[in-house]
């Protein structure tokens, strides 16, 4: 694709098929907040099909090796695919290395599959905003199955795990650290709750132990609307177990569609977009202000609280006036 | 314990050091101060500025150094070591078609040669046919193709297998070469009892460090493990699996991580072989190791010496090997082809004879010097007959073959020896607190540790602490004389073409019913946990190729995606 | 030579956007030491960069390129069959209509094919004992290159 066009041409390029384009406008969301609310403005009025579905469970528990085999489940199944996967990589300097995707290069060429990786770090801002956008534009796109892949821990994923249809918890065999991270309740929001490497000895035990502590509630208990977590084993390497995933996977989105929670999520998705953006907005404005040597003063009469409403005043002065 | 000095003698020479230290060393030392605040080892042992009998003191001769050929065989597995036989020239090379390769080891055979080693293509090492679409352009390039039994029987056209013993360097697939090697073989005659070689077969590395592994570390061990079990039972004069540290350290490791890896790979498979029920004098004889020889070169030496320590007394002390065949390591050394570099290539020929000369002051069995073009390719006749003629040279000219061990009681060396040892034993010791060596793998311990060597390594000679000849150091910028170098021409793509027709032949011609059976009675017994060698054999016989029968052990096995490791 | 503060210098010039860099090893050959110490390398300078793993084609490597929207390809190649490899990759990237993604090279390659090599399109060719420093100044600058060309 050529360099200049413009951003609807972009998309337009990017809803025929053209992987290029659509690579270039997951670019202009991550980088640019202006541009992105021009992509978004372009698509929020359209309905979307797809169904998200987040992936979560501390490092090394096998979700990159997971999604891999979904998506050759789905593949097979003639449905088009996109995985987000935000790499926990927290490195000490601004740069970052991308390894999801390593365990899913075998579908890199797959007409139907499209994989980006998102860092955690060194976005302004925070990437929430990103991550929310990219599902709705690959949601407009035409993607059937939107994956999203994060560890679960921090406010991004927290958010991401917030606008996922279905919650896919993925856990291992041993009562090691991630046992303890269920326990403090990071990972109450399971709609599936995945035991993979089950073709490890010591996986029994741990499915008795899980299975214990869903019936107790621990782990995310019935909803409101009655559907029931989940408990399955998997085994990732070996490919056993995917189809009951899948299975579940397919059930929880027959309950979410038949129970309106579906429309309920794209709605929250599209809510958390405009608030995110908006912060976004505020924030990169208020460094610019900094950095153009504006400094917040906190004027002798003031309270704190006048302060800070006169600062968000200002902002939005400053971006009224562009 | 058998002491070397007695105290008084240690006390007088304690007291003359402290002496020197007051008197002699200042005034050295301010008329020329030192290069640097500290010496190290490539491993980052500290140097000290020198070594007296009171290093060594602790150290029991008997017990640490004893004598050649006896335990702890620091000094040698053989009580003659070189004065006896010289170390076997072992050089290993790649000839691109099966064809080319036949005429080249006839060539060889007729000047005598009677060892031979077979490099082999990429798409083979890693189980691929020629005509798989990853192939492309990597068929014949390092080494020669195999795809199915009638390239090997190419190979040995015209050769009595009976007369000659092959190296294999293949790994994943050695079950496959090893079945296409036997099969070949008995086509010719040859009884099973004068079949000669070596296949490496050593799994635990592949995931460490040379990464041509195709299934997850456990079945990995297990297929190696069966080649094993088969040839102690139905080979005996082959030599089923060389545990390898080479590329371990080719791939950026220091000599301490070498050595403790590959002796931890060495505890796994044994561990493995035994509970299997397998007596370990059946087959502790047969196992064999594969060293690097890099440039640092009193660390080597030790390296070497220290490795035979260990491996004798972990064989004798963990396991309980009585037979005295099955305390000793046995290895083959490589010079390091990291250590080779493009800018100045004819340094390299000075490197890797220095490299040498410590793997035959180490005591190895047989050694590969490397070429002065390796930074570039395959390498050339040229330069391959200046590498071998540097080991006739070390063997013939310098003398240092005449006696043996000569550089034990050197205070440095026997230091430097024990620091190594206990170096090694700490990473063994993790590694056997995570439950062995394919857990460590799995949890990517080694990996890790090595990359992280590697990139210190890397950082230090950028940051000038530590010198490369025509790299950081004594750089210059016209380097005309890397045009010079001759390099060896392959005409790949022709290789290519004719591989894969002579597949698409085979896969019309053969009996494919027999071949679907061959397979489907390989993957029912990989399945049910039996040893596949007997299975592959058939299937082999019935000219099922080198990617079908992978195939059908992935579909059984599934296949490996390394962690994400930087 | 190249300390951390002529790197965070070399930084500060594109600041605003990060460099987002693909390291691939193509081929099968699967010597990777390289491959990560520069993957580690550029992620230390900042940039944020993708591996994609041992044994890759050509199609992969495009393919991932063109999904991540990468400003620059390292690839990495020891197994002595870098000109077809490299044939392939660059004939893609210009069948996908990609002609401004810098492709720089990485391996041992005999001096003879580096020619060759760059009349195949490949940007720049490193070989062994190319100091780290060399590495991530000639992507700063490729990038800024591209990217002024882009804009
Ligand atoms: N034994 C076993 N290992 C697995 C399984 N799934 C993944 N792994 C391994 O676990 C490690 C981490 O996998 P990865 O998918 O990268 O995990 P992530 O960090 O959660 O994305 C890798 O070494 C995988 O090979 C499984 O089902 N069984
Ligand atoms: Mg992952």
């Amino acid at each position: 694709m050529s360099k200049g066009d413009s951003i609807k041409e972009v998309l337009d390029k990017a809803s025929k098929g053209d992987k290029a384009a659509l690579g270039r406008l997951l670019t202009i969301i991550e980088t640019s907040p202006k541009k992105a609310s021009m992509v978004v403005s372009e698509i929020l009025h359209e309905e979307g099909g797809a169904h998200v579905i987040g992936i979560t469970g501390i490092p090394g528990s096998g979700k990159s090796t997971l999604i891999s085999r979904l998506i050759s489940h789905y593949k097979d199944r003639g449905l088009k695919i996109a995985v987000i996967a935000i790499d926990p990589t927290s490195p000490l300097s601004q740069g970052a290395l991308l390894g999801d995707r390593i365990r899913m290069q075998e579908h890199a060429t797959s007409p139907n599959v499209f994989i980006r990786s998102v860092p955690t770090r060194g976005v302004k801002g925070g990437l929430s905003f990103s991550g929310v956008t990219m599902i709705e534009v690959f949601d407009k796109l035409g993607y059937d199955k939107i994956i999203v892949e994060s560890i679960g821990v921090g406010q991004t994923d927290i958010d991401i795990m917030n606008v996922a249809h279905t919650i896919v918890v993925v856990t291992t065999p041993g009562l090691g650290d991630d046992i303890q991270a269920l326990k403090a309740g990071i990972m109450e929001i399971g709609d599936i709750y995945v035991l993979n490497k089950s073709d490890k000895p010591e996986a029994n035990k741990t499915y008795a132990y899980l299975d214990f502590a869903l019936d107790l509630g621990e782990l995310g208990g019935v909803d409101k609307r009655g559907w029931r977590p989940r408990l399955l084993k998997t085994s990732a390497i070996m490919g056993e177990g995917i189809q009951e995933l899948a299975d579940s996977i397919k059930e929880h989105l027959e309950y979410i569609k038949a129970s309106n929670k579906y429309m309920e999520k794209i709605q929250t998705r599209r809510m958390l977009m405009i608030k995110l953006l908006a912060e976004k907005i505020f924030l990169e404005k208020l460094e610019d202000l900094a950095e153009k040597g504006d400094k917040i003063r906190l004027e002798k009469n003031n309270s704190l609280y006048q302060a800070c409403i006169n600062l968000i005043k200002k902002v939005s002065r400053e971006l009224e006036r562009e | 314990m058998t002491k070397l000095y007695n105290d008084k003698a240690l006390d007088e020479i304690k007291a003359r050091l402290e002496k020197w230290e007051k008197e002699t060393l200042p005034k050295s030392l301010r008329r020329f101060p030192e290069r640097s605040d500290d010496f190290t080892t490539l491993s980052g042992i500290p140097v000290k500025r020198l070594y007296t009998p009171l290093d060594v003191k602790d150290t029991g001769y008997m017990e640490k150094q004893g004598l050649p050929g006896e335990y702890p065989f620091t000094r040698g597995i053989h009580a003659t070591m070189y004065r006896g036989r010289i170390w076997t020239m072992r050089m290993f090379s790649g000839f691109g078609s099966a064809e080319d390769t036949n005429k080249r080891l006839k060539f060889l055979i007729s000047h005598g040669e009677t060892g031979l080693s077979l490099a082999f293509d990429y798409p083979t090492l890693v189980g691929i046919d020629s005509d798989d679409p990853l192939a492309k352009g990597e068929v014949g390039v390092c080494g020669v193709a195999v795809s199915s039994l009638l390239d090997m029987e190419t190979i040995f056209d015209g050769i009595d297998m009976g007369a000659i013993t092959t190296n294999m360097t293949i790994n994943p697939p050695a079950p496959v070469l090893l079945a296409m090697y036997v099969a070949t073989a008995e086509k010719q005659g040859v009884p099973y009892s004068k079949i000669g070689g070596t296949t490496q077969n050593d799994p635990l590395k592949e995931f460490i460090a040379q990464k041509s592994y195709v299934f997850p570390p456990e079945p990995s061990v297990k297929i190696a493990m069966d080649v094993v079990e088969w040839s102690v039972k139905n080979l005996p004069k082959w030599n089923p699996i060389s545990i390898s540290g080479y590329h371990i350290r080719e791939a950026g490791s220091t000599a301490v991580q070498e050595l403790a890896f590959t002796i931890a790979d060495g505890i796994e498979y044994v561990r493995h072989l035994i509970n299997r029920g397998l007596d370990v004098d059946s087959f502790a004889p047969r196992l064999s190791f594969f060293f690097d020889s890099h440039i640092n070169f009193f660390e080597e030496i030790a390296k070497f010496r220290a490795a035979r320590r260990m491996w004798a007394k972990i064989m004798k002390e963990w396991f309980n090997a009585k037979k005295e065949r099955s305390l000793w390591m046995r290895f083959h050394t490589q010079t390091a082809g990291v250590s080779l570099t493009a800018q100045q290539p004819f340094n390299n020929i000075i490197r890797t004879t220095i490299e040498a000369l410590a793997a035959v002051l180490g005591g190895t069995q047989s050694l590969h010097t490397n070429s002065l073009d390796e930074p570039f390719r395959v390498p050339s006749e040229f330069a391959a007959k200046i590498a071998l003629r540097t080991q006739q040279i070390i063997a013939y000219e310098t003398g240092v073959a005449d006696t043996v061990d000569p550089l034990a009681g050197s205070y440095y060396v026997e230091w430097l020896t024990d620091q190594m040892e206990e170096e090694a034993w700490k990473y063994i010791d993790r590694i056997e607190m995570m439950g062995g060596m394919t857990e460590a793998v799995k949890r990517g311990y080694p990996q890790r540790e090595i990359t992280e060597a590697s990139f210190r390594f890397q950082r230090e000679v950028e940051e000038k602490r530590r010198f490369i000849v025509g790299v950081n150091i004594f750089v210059e910028e016209e380097e005309d004389e890397i045009r010079n170098v001759p390099l060896l021409d392959i005409n790949q793509k022709e290789i290519e073409k004719r591989q894969i027709e002579r597949l698409r032949m085979l896969r019309m011609e053969r009996n494919n019913e027999a071949v679907r059976d061959a397979l489907n009675k390989l993957r029912k017994a990989a399945s049910e946990g039996e040893n596949i060698m007997p299975y592959v054999l058939d299937a082999v016989k019935k000219y099922a190729t080198l990617g079908e029968i992978m195939n059908t052990l992935k579909e059984v096995y599934g296949i490996w995606v390394e962690p994400p490791i930087y | 030579m190249g300390g951390a503060a002529d790197i965070l210098e070399l930084m500060k010039e594109i600041r605003g956007r990060r460099i987002k860099v693909l390291v691939a090893k193509l081929g099968l050959d699967g010597h990777d030491r390289g491959a990560k110490v520069v993957a580690r390398a550029l992620k230390d300078a900042g940039m944020e960069v993708i591996y994609t793993g041992i044994r890759q084609s050509p199609e992969q490597v495009v393919e991932t390129a063109i999904q991540e929207d990468v400003d620059i390809i390292g690839v990495s190649i020891l197994s002595g069959a870098h000109i077809p490899l490299m044939e392939r990759l660059i004939s893609l990237l210009k069948e996908k209509g990609i002609d401004d993604i810098p492709v720089f090279l990485g391996g041992t390659i005999p001096i003879p094919d580096i020619p060759k090599l760059e009349k195949i399109g490949v940007d720049k060719v490193f070989l062994p004992g190319t100091p780290l420093y060399d590495i991530i100044k000639y992507t700063v600058e490729a990038v800024k290159k591209k990217r002024s060309r882009r804009n």
